[in-house]
C-alpha cells in the first residue's frame, strides 16, 4: 500500500511532529509512506474567508501531486473536508476544463488518519502505548464534515495504559473557525473559554484531538492560563510506544 | 429591506457580540434557554427512525416549489380570490406597509391586534403604522413583552430570551398602563402570574379589535388555505374574532399541497418547540359565512426574496420554515445574543438571510456571513437542510468581491504567493524557525486579537518537510517555479 501523506501547511510548518507520528505509525503497520514535496496547502483559509476564487492553482498543485497514490492520507480533518468537498467545487468553476476530472480522480482516494487505519487497513488497535489520562475534543469538520464518528475514540480506547475521560460538551465548537478567531475575538475566546473550563474539569492530563488548529486555539489559551493539561494530535498518541513515547 | 428603522445605526457584529460576551447574566439566560430547547428537540427528533426522510422530503417540496413559484402563487391567488380573499402583491416593504395601512384606514379603525410574525418584523410595519396614526398591539406573550419594553425581538421563538422574570414584572408594571389595562399592583414575578396579567391586558383588546394583522406560516396552494402555528392561543383570538383579518406573507411560505403541509406539520414544531405537536394550529380559507373574519386580505411580500431565488447557492435560504434550531445549537448565538445580528433574524439563519435581503454595503451586514465558525452545528439540525455554512462562505466571497478588508486582502495575496511554490514555503518556515526564540507573548495591533487570550504558537526549529528531506534524503522541494 502506497500511502502519500498529505502534511498539510500548518503541521509542517508548526507542527512537524504530528507528522513524524503519522509516518512512524503507518511504517509501524506496514505501509510504505511518501512526502511528495510538490504539496504546499490545500486553500482552505481563503476558501472559507472568501478568497475561493484564488485557489484554482492549489487545487490543481493538490490533484497532481497526489495522483496516482493508493491513498492519500492526512492528520487534519478540516484540511480532508476541504479537499473532499470544496475542491470539487472550486474545480467546477475553474478556468481550466480539465481539472474537474484531476479532482474527481484524487478525492475518493484522500482519507482522514482515523478513516484509514479503521476502514482502509481495518486495525482498532495500533499497538501503541500510553499511560496518561486523555480526554478527546471530536472537533466541528473531522465530527461533522468527515464523519469521523467513533473511529477516533475506539483507537484512543485500545491504546494500552491509556484513560479516557468523557468531555462535557465535546460536541460544541472551541470557537477557533479559522480567521473567526481575529475577527470575533471576543466570541471566540468565550467559546474557548467554556471548553477549556470543560476539559480542565475532566482531570485528564492530555487533551486530545485530530486537527492541530483547534489545538493551537485550546493549547494557547490553556497555555496562558497556565491549567497543566497539554495538547496532543491523535497521531501523536498512536504513534506513542514505550520505545519512542510521545 | 427597509426596516425597522430600530435596527439602523448598529455596531457591526464583533462590537455588539463582546458587549454580549460582557453581560454574565444575558450569557446565563440565553445558555440556559438555548440547552434547554436545544435537549427537547434532541429527544424528540430521535424518536423519530425516519427523521432522516422528512428532512429529505421537507427539502425536496421546499426546492420544487421554489423552481415553480410562479405557477405556485398563481394557483395561491386563484383559490385564495375564489374562496373570497383579496391578494395583494407587495414588491418591497414600503409597498407592503402602504397596503396594509390603507386596508386599515379603510375599515375606519385605528387599533389592529397582531399575531406574531417575522414577516410584519422584517418591513417595520408597527413603526409605519404608527406613523399613520395606527397603533398595532402585540399579542404573543414575548412580543408584548419585547413591545412594552420598547425592546427589539433577540430569538425568532422565543423573542425576549434576553429577558428574565424580574425584568419582566417591572416592564409589565411600568408600561401596561399605558397600553390598556393595567398590571395588578401586587404582580409577581412568578410565571403563572405574569401571564394570567398578560391574559387580562389582552382579552379587551381581542373582544373590541376590529382588525387583525398576521403573518403565516404556510399557505397551500391548492386551496389557498393560510396555517398558523403556535402555543399560546393568542394568534387563534386574533385570527377569528375581527371582522378583517390582513395576513402579510413571504412568497417563500407557499407549499402546494396538504400532503406536502403534512411533512412540515411533523418538521416544524419538533424543531422549534422541541414538541411532538404544537397546541394551537389555525387554518383558514378566505371568508366563511358564518364564522371567522368578514373580510380577508393576502398580502405577498417579495422584499428581495425573488433575488435570493435567483442566487445559486443562496436560494436554499428561502427553505427555511423558522423553527429557530438553527440558533439553539448554535455555540455563537448563544455567546452573542441576537441583538447583535441587527435585524429581526439572529443567529445562523439570520447571518445568511439578512445580507441576501439587505446587501452587504452596510458594515454590520457585511460583517454577518463571518459571525460563525463554520462549525456546521446548523447545517446539522436544520429540518430543512439548508447548508448555512456554504451560504456564509458564499456570502464571504461576495463581501470580498465588494472590496473586502484592505490589510486581508493583502495577507491573502501574500500566502496565495507563498502557497504557490513549496520551495518559498521551505524559505518560509525556515525563518520563522530561526525566530522562534523570540515568539513575542503579546502582538501588536490586530494580532492582539489572537494574543490577548492566547499564546502563540512556537515555530519548531526544523519543519516536516526540512525534516523529511533529512532523514529521507530526498530533495526538500522540487525546483522553485522562476
Ligand atoms: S435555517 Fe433551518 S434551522 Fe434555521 S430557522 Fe430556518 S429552517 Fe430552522
Amino acid at each position: 500500500m502506497r500511502v502519500g501523506l498529505f502534511i498539510t501547511c500548518v503541521n509542517d510548518t508548526l507542527y512537524p511532529r504530528t507528522g513524524q507520528a503519522v509516518v512512524r505509525l503507518l511504517e509501524r503497520l506496514g505501509c510504505e509512506v511518501d512526502f511528495p514535496a510538490e504539496q504546499s496547502c490545500c486553500g482552505q483559509m481563503h476558501w472559507n474567508t472568501g478568497y475561493g476564487k484564488q485557489i484554482e492553482p492549489l487545487v490543481r498543485r493538490f490533484a497532481d501531486t497526489f495522483a496516482g497514490y493508493d491513498a492519500v492520507v492526512t492528520a487534519s480533518g478540516s484540511c480532508g473536508a476541504m479537499v473532499r468537498d470544496n475542491h470539487p467545487k472550486a474545480a467546477a468553476r475553474a478556468a481550466d476544463p480539465t481539472l474537474p476530472e484531476a479532482v474527481a480522480a484524487v478525492v475518493p482516494q484522500v482519507y482522514d488518519l482515523s478513516e484509514f487505519l479503521v476502514d482502509v487497513l481495518g486495525v482498532t488497535d495500533v499497538g501503541a502505548y500510553f499511560p496518561h489520562t486523555v480526554t478527546y475534543h471530536p472537533s466541528c469538520h473531522s465530527l461533522r464534515l468527515m464523519n469521523l464518528g467513533d473511529r477516533p475514540t475506539t483507537l484512543l480506547r485500545n491504546v494500552r495504559g491509556l484513560e479516557l475521560r468523557d468531555l462535557p460538551g465535546a460536541e460544541e465548537c472551541c470557537g477557533f473557525g479559522g480567521t473567526f478567531a481575529l475577527k470575533n475575538p471576543d466570541v471566540s475566546a468565550a467559546m474557548c473559554a467554556d471548553k477549556v473550563r470543560h476539559a480542565v474539569g475532566t482531570g485528564a492530563e492530555v487533551l486530545c484531538a485530530a486537527d492541530n488548529s483547534c489545538l493551537m486555539h485550546l493549547g494557547g489559551t490553556m497555555g496562558r492560563q497556565r491549567s497543566g493539561v497539554r495538547t496532543l494530535h491523535l497521531a501523536e498518541i498512536l504513534a506513542s510506544t514505550e520505545e519512542f513515547p510521545a | 429591506m427597509s426596516n425597522g428603522s430600530a435596527f439602523l445605526g448598529l455596531p457591526a457584529f464583533p462590537g455588539a457580540a463582546r458587549e454580549a460576551v460582557g453581560n454574565a447574566q444575558l450569557r446565563h439566560n440565553l445558555r440556559k434557554a438555548t440547552h434547554t430547547i436545544r435537549s427537547k428537540r434532541a429527544a424528540v427528533v430521535g424518536e423519530l427512525d425516519d427523521w432522516e426522510e422528512l428532512r429529505a422530503a421537507g427539502k425536496a417540496v421546499k426546492d420544487h416549489t421554489l423552481r415553480h413559484l410562479d405557477h405556485y402563487l398563481v394557483r395561491l391567488e386563484e383559490a385564495v380570490t375564489a374562496a373570497g380573499g383579496h391578494v395583494h402583491w407587495a414588491a418591497d416593504a414600503d409597498e407592503a406597509n402602504r397596503i396594509v395601512t390603507e386596508l386599515v384606514r379603510a375599515t375606519g379603525g385605528h387599533d389592529v391586534v397582531k399575531v406574531k410574525s417575522m414577516a410584519t418584523q422584517e418591513i417595520g410595519l408597527n413603526e409605519a403604522l404608527e406613523a399613520e396614526g395606527i397603533r398595532a398591539y402585540e399579542t404573543d406573550l414575548a412580543e408584548l413583552i419585547v413591545q412594552l419594553g420598547d425592546d427589539r425581538p433577540s430569538h425568532i421563538l422565543v423573542p425576549a430570551i434576553h429577558r428574565n422574570r424580574s425584568e419582566i414584572r417591572e416592564i409589565f408594571l411600568r408600561e401596561m398602563a399605558a397600553w390598556g389595562e393595567p398590571a395588578p399592583d401586587d404582580l409577581t414575578d412568578e410565571p403563572r402570574v405574569l401571564a394570567e396579567a398578560a391574559r387580562r391586558h389582552l382579552r379587551k383588546r381581542f373582544l373590541t379589535a376590529q382588525v387583525a394583522v398576521s403573518g403565516a406560516n404556510f399557505m397551500v396552494a391548492e386551496t389557498g388555505t393560510l396555517v398558523v402555528v403556535e402555543s399560546e392561543g393568542n394568534g387563534r383570538m386574533c385570527l377569528t374574532l375581527p371582522e378583517t383579518l390582513i395576513s402579510v406573507v413571504g412568497i417563500e411560505k407557499v407549499v402546494p399541497t396538504w400532503q406536502d403541509l403534512a411533512v412540515f406539520l411533523q418538521l416544524l414544531p419538533r424543531s422549534s418547540t422541541g414538541e411532538r405537536m404544537n397546541p394551537y394550529t389555525s387554518m383558514w380559507t378566505g371568508v366563511a359565512p358564518s364564522d371567522g373574519p368578514r373580510n380577508f386580505h393576502l398580502v405577498l411580500l417579495d422584499n428581495g426574496r425573488s433575488r435570493v431565488l435567483a442566487d445559486e447557492v443562496g436560494r436554499q435560504t428561502l427553505r427555511c420554515i423558522r423553527c429557530s434550531a438553527c440558533l439553539n445549537v448554535c455555540p455563537v448565538y448563544e455567546r452573542a445574543g441576537g441583538h447583535a445580528y441587527g435585524s429581526v433574524y439572529p443567529g445562523p439563519i439570520g447571518a445568511i438571510l439578512t445580507p441576501q435581503l439587505r446587501g452587504t454595503t452596510s458594515e454590520l451586514d457585511a460583517s454577518l456571513p463571518y459571525a460563525s465558525t463554520l462549525c456546521g452545528a446548523c447545517y446539522e439540525v436544520c429540518p430543512v437542510a439548508i447548508d448555512i455554512p456554504e451560504v456564509l462562505v458564499h456570502l464571504r466571497e461576495q463581501v470580498v468581491e465588494g472590496g473586502g478588508h484592505r490589510a486581508e486582502r493583502a495577507a491573502m495575496k501574500a500566502a496565495g504567493w507563498i502557497f504557490a511554490d513549496p520551495a518559498r514555503l521551505a524559505r518560509v518556515q525556515r525563518v520563522a524557525g530561526r525566530a522562534r526564540r523570540i515568539v513575542p507573548r503579546r502582538l501588536p495591533g490586530p494580532g492582539a486579537a489572537w494574543t490577548d487570550t492566547r499564546d502563540l504558537p512556537v515555530p519548531p526549529e526544523q519543519s516536516f518537510r526540512d525534516w523529511w528531506a533529512a532523514e529521507r534524503g530526498r530533495p526538500t522541494t522540487p525546483r522553485s517555479n522562476p
